[in-house]
Protein backbone atom coordinates (compact mmCIF):
# COMPACT_ATOMS: atom_id res chain seq x y z
CA UNK A 1 0.00 0.00 0.00
CA UNK A 2 2.86 2.41 0.75
CA UNK A 3 3.82 2.37 -2.89
CA UNK A 4 0.46 3.78 -3.86
CA UNK A 5 0.68 6.66 -1.44
CA UNK A 6 4.03 7.68 -2.83
CA UNK A 7 2.63 7.88 -6.35
CA UNK A 8 4.76 10.43 -8.17
CA UNK A 9 3.35 13.09 -10.45
CA UNK A 10 5.85 12.31 -13.17
CA UNK A 11 7.05 9.17 -14.86
CA UNK A 12 10.33 7.48 -14.12
CA UNK A 13 12.75 7.49 -17.06
CA UNK A 14 11.76 3.90 -17.88
CA UNK A 15 8.07 4.81 -17.83
CA UNK A 16 8.63 7.86 -20.07
CA UNK A 17 10.61 5.84 -22.60
CA UNK A 18 7.98 3.08 -22.54
CA UNK A 19 5.09 5.46 -22.91
CA UNK A 20 6.62 7.50 -25.74
CA UNK A 21 7.80 4.33 -27.50
CA UNK A 22 4.44 2.57 -27.23
CA UNK A 23 2.53 5.64 -28.38
CA UNK A 24 4.79 5.95 -31.42
CA UNK A 25 4.38 2.23 -32.15
CA UNK A 26 0.60 2.57 -31.79
CA UNK A 27 0.65 5.35 -34.37
CA UNK A 28 2.80 3.38 -36.82
CA UNK A 29 0.62 0.29 -36.56
CA UNK A 30 -2.86 1.82 -36.25
CA UNK A 31 -2.52 5.50 -37.22
CA UNK A 32 -4.58 6.07 -34.07
CA UNK A 33 -6.65 9.26 -33.97
CA UNK A 34 -8.65 10.59 -31.03
CA UNK A 35 -12.13 11.87 -31.82
CA UNK A 36 -13.44 14.15 -29.10
CA UNK A 37 -17.17 13.82 -29.45
CA UNK A 38 -18.83 15.35 -26.39
CA UNK A 39 -15.75 15.97 -24.25
CA UNK A 40 -12.44 17.77 -24.71
CA UNK A 41 -8.84 16.93 -23.81
CA UNK A 42 -8.29 18.16 -20.28
CA UNK A 43 -5.92 17.81 -17.37
CA UNK A 44 -8.72 17.47 -14.85
CA UNK A 45 -9.12 14.27 -12.91
CA UNK A 46 -11.03 11.64 -14.83
CA UNK A 47 -11.90 7.98 -15.07
CA UNK A 48 -11.66 6.95 -18.70
CA UNK A 49 -13.76 3.83 -19.20
CA UNK A 50 -13.52 1.81 -22.39
CA UNK A 51 -14.47 -1.39 -24.17
CA UNK A 52 -11.85 -4.10 -23.81
CA UNK A 53 -10.82 -6.76 -26.30
CA UNK A 54 -7.04 -6.63 -26.42
CA UNK A 55 -3.89 -5.83 -24.47
CA UNK A 56 -3.41 -3.01 -26.97
CA UNK A 57 -6.51 -1.14 -25.75
CA UNK A 58 -4.76 0.67 -22.97
CA UNK A 59 -1.80 1.59 -25.23
CA UNK A 60 -4.14 3.01 -27.85
CA UNK A 61 -6.12 5.02 -25.32
CA UNK A 62 -2.96 6.42 -23.68
CA UNK A 63 -1.56 7.34 -27.09
CA UNK A 64 -4.53 9.71 -27.47
CA UNK A 65 -3.69 11.60 -24.26
CA UNK A 66 -1.01 14.26 -23.89
CA UNK A 67 2.30 13.22 -22.35
CA UNK A 68 1.50 15.28 -19.25
CA UNK A 69 -1.93 13.68 -18.76
CA UNK A 70 -0.46 10.24 -19.45
CA UNK A 71 2.03 10.60 -16.59
CA UNK A 72 -0.90 11.01 -14.19
CA UNK A 73 -3.21 8.38 -15.68
CA UNK A 74 -3.06 4.72 -14.72
CA UNK A 75 -4.69 1.72 -16.31
CA UNK A 76 -6.38 -0.69 -13.94
CA UNK A 77 -5.27 -4.24 -14.69
CA UNK A 78 -6.02 -7.67 -13.25
CA UNK A 79 -3.49 -8.82 -10.67
CA UNK A 80 -4.44 -12.44 -11.45
CA UNK A 81 -2.85 -11.98 -14.88
CA UNK A 82 -0.28 -9.18 -14.56
CA UNK A 83 0.95 -10.19 -11.11
CA UNK A 84 1.50 -13.80 -12.09
CA UNK A 85 5.23 -13.61 -12.72
CA UNK A 86 7.96 -11.19 -11.82
CA UNK A 87 8.35 -10.18 -15.49
CA UNK A 88 4.66 -9.43 -15.96
CA UNK A 89 4.58 -7.43 -12.74
CA UNK A 90 7.64 -5.48 -13.89
CA UNK A 91 5.97 -4.69 -17.24
CA UNK A 92 2.67 -3.72 -15.65
CA UNK A 93 3.97 -1.64 -12.74
CA UNK A 94 7.46 -0.42 -13.52
CA UNK A 95 7.04 0.11 -17.24
CA UNK A 96 3.34 0.87 -17.76
CA UNK A 97 2.61 2.27 -14.25
CA UNK A 98 -0.63 0.30 -14.12
CA UNK A 99 -2.63 -0.32 -10.97
CA UNK A 100 -3.08 -4.01 -10.28
CA UNK A 101 -6.27 -5.19 -8.61
CA UNK A 102 -7.57 -8.62 -7.68
CA UNK A 103 -10.84 -9.60 -9.28
CA UNK A 104 -11.22 -12.32 -6.62
CA UNK A 105 -10.16 -11.00 -3.24
CA UNK A 106 -10.54 -12.03 0.36
CA UNK A 107 -8.05 -9.94 2.28
CA UNK A 108 -9.28 -6.37 2.93
CA UNK A 109 -5.89 -4.93 1.81
CA UNK A 110 -6.74 -6.35 -1.63
CA UNK A 111 -10.09 -4.54 -1.88
CA UNK A 112 -9.98 -3.19 -5.45
CA UNK A 113 -12.21 -0.21 -4.70
CA UNK A 114 -9.98 1.08 -1.90
CA UNK A 115 -6.87 0.58 -4.06
CA UNK A 116 -8.43 2.55 -6.93
CA UNK A 117 -9.72 5.23 -4.54
CA UNK A 118 -6.24 5.70 -3.10
CA UNK A 119 -4.98 6.44 -6.63
CA UNK A 120 -7.78 8.94 -7.17
CA UNK A 121 -6.99 10.55 -3.81
CA UNK A 122 -3.46 11.20 -5.03
CA UNK A 123 -5.08 13.35 -7.71
CA UNK A 124 -4.46 10.86 -10.51
CA UNK A 125 -6.77 9.60 -13.25
CA UNK A 126 -7.68 6.01 -14.11
CA UNK A 127 -8.30 3.99 -17.24
CA UNK A 128 -10.90 1.36 -16.43
CA UNK A 129 -12.32 -1.50 -18.45
CA UNK A 130 -15.68 -2.08 -16.73
CA UNK A 131 -16.38 -5.31 -18.60
CA UNK A 132 -13.80 -6.79 -16.25
CA UNK A 133 -12.13 -8.95 -18.86
CA UNK A 134 -11.23 -8.96 -22.55
CA UNK A 135 -14.36 -9.48 -24.62
CA UNK A 136 -13.91 -12.39 -27.02
CA UNK A 137 -17.59 -12.88 -27.79
CA UNK A 138 -19.52 -11.68 -30.82
CA UNK A 139 -21.29 -9.11 -28.61
CA UNK A 140 -20.04 -5.53 -28.95
CA UNK A 141 -19.90 -4.95 -25.21
CA UNK A 142 -20.31 -7.20 -22.17
CA UNK A 143 -22.34 -6.15 -19.08
CA UNK A 144 -20.43 -3.78 -16.77
CA UNK A 145 -19.18 -4.78 -13.35
CA UNK A 146 -19.96 -2.46 -10.48
CA UNK A 147 -16.56 -0.80 -9.94
CA UNK A 148 -17.49 2.19 -12.06
CA UNK A 149 -20.59 2.78 -9.92
CA UNK A 150 -18.79 2.38 -6.60
CA UNK A 151 -15.96 4.74 -7.62
CA UNK A 152 -18.37 7.35 -8.87
CA UNK A 153 -20.50 7.16 -5.71
CA UNK A 154 -17.39 7.61 -3.57
CA UNK A 155 -15.81 10.39 -5.68
CA UNK A 156 -18.63 12.16 -7.53
CA UNK A 157 -16.35 15.02 -8.61
CA UNK A 158 -14.24 12.78 -10.85
CA UNK A 159 -15.47 12.90 -14.45
CA UNK A 160 -16.39 9.58 -16.07
CA UNK A 161 -15.43 9.71 -19.76
CA UNK A 162 -16.62 6.89 -22.04
CA UNK A 163 -14.01 5.92 -24.68
CA UNK A 164 -14.91 3.67 -27.60
CA UNK A 165 -11.82 1.89 -28.92
CA UNK A 166 -12.31 0.84 -32.52
CA UNK A 167 -10.85 -2.21 -34.25
CA UNK A 168 -8.29 -3.12 -31.61
CA UNK A 169 -9.76 -6.61 -31.29
CA UNK A 170 -8.78 -7.14 -34.92
CA UNK A 171 -5.33 -5.60 -34.55
CA UNK A 172 -4.28 -7.72 -31.59
CA UNK A 173 -6.82 -10.43 -30.72
CA UNK A 174 -6.59 -12.20 -27.39
CA UNK A 175 -3.88 -14.86 -27.52
CA UNK A 176 -1.86 -13.20 -30.32
CA UNK A 177 1.32 -11.22 -29.81
CA UNK A 178 1.98 -9.71 -33.26
CA UNK A 179 -0.34 -6.83 -34.25
CA UNK A 180 -1.91 -6.55 -37.70
CA UNK A 181 -1.74 -2.94 -38.93
CA UNK A 182 -5.30 -1.61 -39.16
CA UNK A 183 -6.59 1.92 -38.69
CA UNK A 184 -8.04 2.61 -35.24
CA UNK A 185 -9.88 5.51 -33.69
CA UNK A 186 -10.70 6.24 -30.08
CA UNK A 187 -13.95 8.16 -29.63
CA UNK A 188 -14.18 10.12 -26.38
CA UNK A 189 -17.82 10.75 -25.45
CA UNK A 190 -19.66 13.11 -23.11
CA UNK A 191 -19.07 12.62 -19.35
CA UNK A 192 -21.50 10.27 -17.60
CA UNK A 193 -22.61 11.16 -14.06
CA UNK A 194 -24.86 9.34 -11.59
CA UNK A 195 -28.26 11.01 -11.35
CA UNK A 196 -29.59 11.58 -7.82
CA UNK A 197 -31.13 8.37 -6.55
CA UNK A 198 -30.08 6.37 -9.62
CA UNK A 199 -29.89 2.70 -8.83
CA UNK A 200 -26.63 0.80 -9.44
CA UNK A 201 -27.77 -1.46 -12.25
CA UNK A 202 -29.61 1.32 -14.07
CA UNK A 203 -26.53 3.54 -13.94
CA UNK A 204 -24.21 0.80 -15.18
CA UNK A 205 -26.54 0.02 -18.09
CA UNK A 206 -26.79 3.71 -18.97
CA UNK A 207 -23.00 4.08 -18.92
CA UNK A 208 -22.76 0.98 -21.09
CA UNK A 209 -25.29 2.31 -23.62
CA UNK A 210 -23.46 5.66 -23.76
CA UNK A 211 -20.24 3.85 -24.56
CA UNK A 212 -21.94 1.70 -27.22
CA UNK A 213 -23.49 4.76 -28.85
CA UNK A 214 -19.99 6.10 -29.58
CA UNK A 215 -19.19 3.25 -32.02
CA UNK A 216 -18.64 5.20 -35.26
CA UNK A 217 -19.06 2.21 -37.58
CA UNK A 218 -21.77 2.68 -40.17
CA UNK A 219 -24.64 0.23 -39.74
CA UNK A 220 -23.72 -2.99 -41.47
CA UNK A 221 -24.93 -6.54 -41.16
CA UNK A 222 -21.68 -7.73 -39.59
CA UNK B 1 20.46 2.53 -63.96
CA UNK B 2 22.00 5.90 -64.65
CA UNK B 3 21.13 9.27 -63.20
CA UNK B 4 18.27 11.08 -64.96
CA UNK B 5 19.31 13.76 -67.46
CA UNK B 6 20.10 16.89 -65.44
CA UNK B 7 18.54 19.45 -67.73
CA UNK B 8 15.07 17.83 -67.78
CA UNK B 9 15.17 17.21 -64.02
CA UNK B 10 15.77 20.90 -63.33
CA UNK B 11 12.95 22.02 -65.66
CA UNK B 12 10.65 19.48 -64.01
CA UNK B 13 11.40 20.67 -60.47
CA UNK B 14 11.17 24.35 -61.35
CA UNK B 15 7.87 23.68 -63.12
CA UNK B 16 6.41 21.76 -60.15
CA UNK B 17 7.49 24.38 -57.62
CA UNK B 18 6.11 27.09 -59.93
CA UNK B 19 2.69 25.42 -60.23
CA UNK B 20 2.42 24.77 -56.50
CA UNK B 21 3.60 28.27 -55.61
CA UNK B 22 0.99 29.74 -57.96
CA UNK B 23 -1.66 27.53 -56.37
CA UNK B 24 -0.59 28.60 -52.88
CA UNK B 25 -0.64 32.30 -53.83
CA UNK B 26 -4.07 32.05 -55.49
CA UNK B 27 -5.47 30.15 -52.50
CA UNK B 28 -3.84 32.71 -50.17
CA UNK B 29 -5.50 35.62 -51.98
CA UNK B 30 -8.87 33.82 -52.02
CA UNK B 31 -8.58 33.10 -48.28
CA UNK B 32 -7.54 36.69 -47.55
CA UNK B 33 -10.56 38.11 -49.38
CA UNK B 34 -13.07 35.53 -48.15
CA UNK B 35 -15.31 36.18 -45.11
CA UNK B 36 -14.01 34.76 -41.84
CA UNK B 37 -14.32 32.04 -40.67
CA UNK B 38 -13.29 30.56 -44.00
CA UNK B 39 -15.89 28.52 -45.88
CA UNK B 40 -15.12 24.79 -45.74
CA UNK B 41 -14.29 24.59 -49.47
CA UNK B 42 -11.45 27.07 -48.98
CA UNK B 43 -10.20 25.36 -45.83
CA UNK B 44 -10.16 22.11 -47.79
CA UNK B 45 -8.41 23.77 -50.76
CA UNK B 46 -5.67 25.11 -48.46
CA UNK B 47 -5.24 21.71 -46.80
CA UNK B 48 -5.05 20.01 -50.18
CA UNK B 49 -2.42 22.40 -51.53
CA UNK B 50 -0.33 22.06 -48.36
CA UNK B 51 -0.58 18.27 -48.63
CA UNK B 52 0.57 18.52 -52.26
CA UNK B 53 3.70 20.34 -51.09
CA UNK B 54 4.43 17.53 -48.64
CA UNK B 55 3.82 14.85 -51.29
CA UNK B 56 6.02 16.60 -53.87
CA UNK B 57 8.83 16.98 -51.32
CA UNK B 58 8.55 13.28 -50.32
CA UNK B 59 8.66 12.11 -53.94
CA UNK B 60 11.53 14.48 -54.78
CA UNK B 61 13.61 13.18 -51.86
CA UNK B 62 12.93 9.59 -52.97
CA UNK B 63 13.75 10.63 -56.55
CA UNK B 64 17.28 11.66 -55.59
CA UNK B 65 17.86 8.35 -53.80
CA UNK B 66 17.10 6.55 -57.06
CA UNK B 67 15.79 3.01 -57.12
CA UNK B 68 16.30 2.42 -53.39
CA UNK B 69 14.48 5.62 -52.47
CA UNK B 70 11.59 4.99 -54.84
CA UNK B 71 11.25 1.35 -53.75
CA UNK B 72 11.09 2.31 -50.07
CA UNK B 73 8.67 5.19 -50.71
CA UNK B 74 6.24 3.01 -52.67
CA UNK B 75 6.54 0.15 -50.18
CA UNK B 76 5.39 2.63 -47.53
CA UNK B 77 2.56 3.80 -49.79
CA UNK B 78 1.53 0.15 -50.21
CA UNK B 79 1.61 -0.29 -46.44
CA UNK B 80 -0.68 2.70 -45.88
CA UNK B 81 -3.02 1.69 -48.71
CA UNK B 82 -3.23 -1.95 -47.61
CA UNK B 83 -3.92 -0.88 -44.03
CA UNK B 84 -6.84 1.24 -45.21
CA UNK B 85 -8.15 -1.50 -47.48
CA UNK B 86 -8.03 -4.25 -44.85
CA UNK B 87 -9.56 -1.97 -42.23
CA UNK B 88 -12.64 -1.56 -44.42
CA UNK B 89 -13.15 -5.23 -45.22
CA UNK B 90 -14.65 -7.99 -43.14
CA UNK B 91 -12.16 -10.25 -41.37
CA UNK B 92 -12.36 -12.76 -38.57
CA UNK B 93 -10.12 -13.74 -35.72
CA UNK B 94 -8.90 -16.75 -37.71
CA UNK B 95 -7.56 -14.45 -40.46
CA UNK B 96 -4.87 -13.07 -38.16
CA UNK B 97 -1.92 -14.93 -39.67
CA UNK B 98 -2.95 -14.31 -43.27
CA UNK B 99 -3.35 -10.60 -42.54
CA UNK B 100 0.04 -10.52 -40.80
CA UNK B 101 1.59 -12.22 -43.82
CA UNK B 102 0.14 -9.61 -46.16
CA UNK B 103 1.95 -6.85 -44.29
CA UNK B 104 5.00 -8.71 -43.06
CA UNK B 105 5.85 -10.95 -46.02
CA UNK B 106 4.03 -9.94 -49.20
CA UNK B 107 4.89 -6.21 -49.11
CA UNK B 108 8.61 -6.66 -48.30
CA UNK B 109 9.05 -9.54 -50.74
CA UNK B 110 7.25 -7.85 -53.65
CA UNK B 111 9.34 -4.70 -53.21
CA UNK B 112 12.52 -6.72 -52.81
CA UNK B 113 11.70 -8.25 -56.21
CA UNK B 114 11.34 -4.71 -57.61
CA UNK B 115 14.60 -3.64 -56.03
CA UNK B 116 16.54 -6.62 -57.44
CA UNK B 117 14.71 -6.29 -60.80
CA UNK B 118 13.58 -9.95 -60.77
CA UNK B 119 10.88 -9.37 -63.37
CA UNK B 120 9.77 -12.99 -63.84
CA UNK B 121 8.83 -13.52 -60.21
CA UNK B 122 7.66 -9.93 -59.73
CA UNK B 123 4.79 -10.46 -62.19
CA UNK B 124 3.55 -13.78 -60.78
CA UNK B 125 4.39 -13.76 -57.08
CA UNK B 126 1.10 -12.16 -55.99
CA UNK B 127 -1.38 -13.26 -58.70
CA UNK B 128 -0.23 -16.87 -58.68
CA UNK B 129 1.53 -17.86 -55.47
CA UNK B 130 -0.14 -15.53 -52.98
CA UNK B 131 -3.55 -16.08 -54.53
CA UNK B 132 -3.20 -19.84 -54.12
CA UNK B 133 -1.49 -19.91 -50.73
CA UNK B 134 -3.59 -17.31 -48.90
CA UNK B 135 -6.91 -19.19 -49.26
CA UNK B 136 -5.05 -22.43 -48.52
CA UNK B 137 -3.91 -21.03 -45.18
CA UNK B 138 -7.42 -19.74 -44.48
CA UNK B 139 -8.86 -23.20 -45.26
CA UNK B 140 -6.27 -24.91 -43.05
CA UNK B 141 -7.44 -22.64 -40.24
CA UNK B 142 -10.83 -24.32 -40.64
CA UNK B 143 -13.03 -21.26 -40.35
CA UNK B 144 -15.45 -21.35 -43.31
CA UNK B 145 -17.76 -18.56 -42.16
CA UNK B 146 -18.09 -16.12 -45.14
CA UNK B 147 -14.99 -17.84 -46.57
CA UNK B 148 -15.29 -16.67 -50.18
CA UNK B 149 -15.97 -13.08 -49.15
CA UNK B 150 -12.96 -12.95 -46.80
CA UNK B 151 -10.60 -14.61 -49.27
CA UNK B 152 -11.72 -12.38 -52.16
CA UNK B 153 -11.31 -9.23 -50.10
CA UNK B 154 -7.80 -10.27 -49.01
CA UNK B 155 -6.75 -11.08 -52.57
CA UNK B 156 -8.07 -7.87 -53.98
CA UNK B 157 -6.48 -5.92 -51.14
CA UNK B 158 -2.98 -7.15 -52.06
CA UNK B 159 -3.71 -6.86 -55.78
CA UNK B 160 -4.72 -3.21 -55.53
CA UNK B 161 -2.49 -1.93 -52.77
CA UNK B 162 0.67 -3.96 -53.33
CA UNK B 163 0.81 -5.50 -56.81
CA UNK B 164 -0.53 -2.52 -58.76
CA UNK B 165 1.33 0.11 -56.73
CA UNK B 166 4.63 -1.78 -57.08
CA UNK B 167 4.49 -1.20 -60.85
CA UNK B 168 5.45 2.44 -60.27
CA UNK B 169 8.97 1.76 -58.91
CA UNK B 170 9.21 -1.26 -61.24
CA UNK B 171 9.50 1.26 -64.09
CA UNK B 172 13.05 1.73 -62.80
CA UNK B 173 13.94 -1.85 -63.75
CA UNK B 174 13.16 -1.33 -67.44
CA UNK B 175 15.86 -0.60 -69.94
CA UNK B 176 14.61 2.74 -71.20
CA UNK B 177 16.68 4.91 -73.60
CA UNK B 178 18.97 7.46 -71.90
CA UNK B 179 18.11 6.17 -68.41
CA UNK B 180 14.90 8.19 -68.35
CA UNK B 181 13.18 5.79 -65.91
CA UNK B 182 12.85 8.24 -63.03
CA UNK B 183 11.50 10.87 -65.38
CA UNK B 184 8.93 8.34 -66.63
CA UNK B 185 7.73 7.92 -63.04
CA UNK B 186 7.43 11.70 -62.80
CA UNK B 187 5.52 11.74 -66.12
CA UNK B 188 3.09 9.05 -64.89
CA UNK B 189 2.46 10.65 -61.51
CA UNK B 190 2.08 14.20 -62.84
CA UNK B 191 -0.29 13.28 -65.69
CA UNK B 192 -2.47 10.95 -63.61
CA UNK B 193 -2.62 13.14 -60.49
CA UNK B 194 -2.95 16.23 -62.71
CA UNK B 195 -5.84 14.52 -64.46
CA UNK B 196 -7.60 14.04 -61.10
CA UNK B 197 -7.29 17.77 -60.43
CA UNK B 198 -8.27 18.72 -64.01
CA UNK B 199 -11.31 16.42 -63.98
CA UNK B 200 -12.34 18.02 -60.68
CA UNK B 201 -11.92 21.56 -62.07
CA UNK B 202 -13.75 20.80 -65.36
CA UNK B 203 -16.47 19.07 -63.40
CA UNK B 204 -16.90 22.09 -61.08
CA UNK B 205 -16.94 24.54 -64.00
CA UNK B 206 -18.98 22.73 -66.64
CA UNK B 207 -20.35 19.58 -64.95
CA UNK B 208 -24.01 18.99 -65.88
CA UNK B 209 -24.48 15.30 -66.59
CA UNK B 210 -23.70 12.82 -63.84
CA UNK B 211 -21.70 9.92 -65.13
CA UNK B 212 -22.65 7.31 -62.58
CA UNK B 213 -24.88 8.84 -59.89
CA UNK B 214 -25.22 5.57 -58.01
CA UNK B 215 -21.42 5.36 -57.55
CA UNK B 216 -20.21 8.93 -57.25
CA UNK B 217 -22.23 12.15 -56.92
CA UNK B 218 -19.35 14.29 -58.20
CA UNK B 219 -18.14 12.59 -61.40
CA UNK B 220 -19.61 14.14 -64.55
CA UNK B 221 -19.18 13.54 -68.30
CA UNK B 222 -18.01 17.13 -68.74
CA UNK B 223 -15.39 16.68 -66.01
CA UNK B 224 -14.18 13.39 -67.48
CA UNK B 225 -13.90 14.58 -71.10
CA UNK B 226 -12.44 17.98 -70.23
CA UNK B 227 -10.00 16.41 -67.77
CA UNK B 228 -8.86 13.72 -70.20
CA UNK B 229 -8.33 16.15 -73.08
CA UNK B 230 -6.44 18.58 -70.83
CA UNK B 231 -4.27 15.87 -69.28
CA UNK B 232 -3.45 14.46 -72.74
CA UNK B 233 -2.24 17.96 -73.69
CA UNK B 234 -0.29 18.03 -70.40
CA UNK B 235 1.24 14.70 -71.45
CA UNK B 236 2.27 16.12 -74.84
CA UNK B 237 3.77 19.12 -73.07
CA UNK B 238 5.79 16.79 -70.81
CA UNK B 239 7.01 14.57 -73.67
CA UNK B 240 10.50 16.12 -73.26
CA UNK B 241 10.81 14.00 -70.08
CA UNK B 242 10.19 10.76 -71.94
CA UNK B 243 11.31 8.75 -74.92
CA UNK B 244 7.83 9.37 -76.44
CA UNK B 245 7.09 11.74 -79.32
CA UNK B 246 4.63 14.51 -78.32
CA UNK B 247 1.76 12.69 -80.06
CA UNK B 248 2.65 9.36 -78.44
CA UNK B 249 3.00 11.09 -75.06
CA UNK B 250 -0.51 12.48 -75.43
CA UNK B 251 -1.80 8.98 -76.29
CA UNK B 252 -0.01 7.31 -73.37
CA UNK B 253 -1.20 10.04 -71.00
CA UNK B 254 -4.75 9.58 -72.30
CA UNK B 255 -4.71 5.82 -71.61
CA UNK B 256 -3.09 6.25 -68.18
CA UNK B 257 -5.58 8.94 -67.18
CA UNK B 258 -8.54 6.92 -68.45
CA UNK B 259 -7.33 4.00 -66.31
CA UNK B 260 -6.90 6.47 -63.46
CA UNK B 261 -10.50 7.57 -63.85
CA UNK B 262 -11.67 3.94 -63.72
CA UNK B 263 -9.56 3.41 -60.59
CA UNK B 264 -11.26 6.34 -58.91
CA UNK B 265 -14.66 5.01 -59.93
CA UNK B 266 -13.94 1.53 -58.54
CA UNK B 267 -12.58 3.03 -55.31
CA UNK B 268 -15.79 5.07 -54.98
CA UNK B 269 -17.87 1.93 -55.47
CA UNK B 270 -15.96 0.13 -52.71
CA UNK B 271 -16.33 3.08 -50.34
CA UNK B 272 -20.04 3.33 -51.10
CA UNK B 273 -20.48 -0.40 -50.52
CA UNK B 274 -18.74 -0.12 -47.15
CA UNK B 275 -20.63 3.05 -46.18
CA UNK B 276 -17.67 5.41 -45.78
CA UNK B 277 -16.77 8.70 -47.43
CA UNK B 278 -12.98 8.43 -47.27
CA UNK B 279 -10.51 5.55 -46.94
CA UNK B 280 -8.77 7.16 -43.99
CA UNK B 281 -7.27 10.38 -42.67
CA UNK B 282 -3.59 10.13 -43.48
CA UNK B 283 -3.41 13.09 -45.89
CA UNK B 284 -5.01 16.24 -44.52
CA UNK B 285 -7.77 17.50 -46.84
CA UNK B 286 -7.53 14.52 -49.21
CA UNK B 287 -8.62 11.64 -46.96
CA UNK B 288 -6.57 8.46 -46.85
CA UNK B 289 -3.69 7.20 -48.96
CA UNK B 290 -6.09 5.28 -51.21
CA UNK B 291 -8.14 8.43 -51.82
CA UNK B 292 -5.04 9.96 -53.38
CA UNK B 293 -3.58 6.82 -54.96
CA UNK B 294 -6.71 5.13 -56.40
CA UNK B 295 -6.08 6.53 -59.88
CA UNK B 296 -2.37 5.69 -59.84
CA UNK B 297 -3.20 2.13 -58.80
CA UNK B 298 -5.10 1.43 -62.02
CA UNK B 299 -2.83 3.48 -64.27
CA UNK B 300 0.56 2.13 -63.16
CA UNK B 301 0.43 -1.48 -64.48
CA UNK B 302 -0.96 -0.40 -67.86
CA UNK B 303 1.60 2.39 -68.20
CA UNK B 304 4.32 -0.09 -67.23
CA UNK B 305 3.25 -2.55 -69.93
CA UNK B 306 3.00 0.13 -72.64
CA UNK B 307 6.53 1.33 -71.86
CA UNK B 308 7.84 -2.20 -71.64
CA UNK B 309 6.42 -3.32 -75.00
CA UNK B 310 7.04 -0.21 -77.06
CA UNK B 311 9.91 1.73 -75.58
CA UNK B 312 12.47 -0.58 -74.00
CA UNK B 313 15.72 -1.17 -75.87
Amino acid sequence: MTKLHLRANTFTLLQTVTSVGLSAAAWVVTGVRPIWNGSQPSERQRIYFANHASHGDFILLSACLSEKVRARTHAVAAAEYWGKSRLRRFIAEDMLSSVLIHRQWTDETQNPISIMLSVLDDGHSLILFPEGTRNTTEADLLPFRSGLYNLSMARPDVELIPCWIENMSRVLPKGQFLPVPLLCRVVFGPPVAISPGEERRAFLERARQTLLSLDPRPDRDD
Amino acid sequence: MTLPPMHETVILLVGLVGVLTTASIVAGILSWRAPKPLPSTLVNLNQRINAWWVMVVAITVAFFFGRTGMTILFALISFAALREFVTLTHSRRSDHWVLLGMFGIIIPFQYWLVWTAWYGLFTIFIPVYCFLLMPAITALNGDTERFLERVSAQQWAVMISVYCVSHVPALLTLNVPEGRNLLLIAFLIITVQGSDVLQYIFGKLFGRHLLSPSVSPSKTWEGLIGGLVASSLLGALLSFLTPFSPLAAAGVAFIACLMGFLGGLVASAIKRDQGVKDWGHLIEGHGGMMDRADSLVFAAPVFFHIVRYFWTV
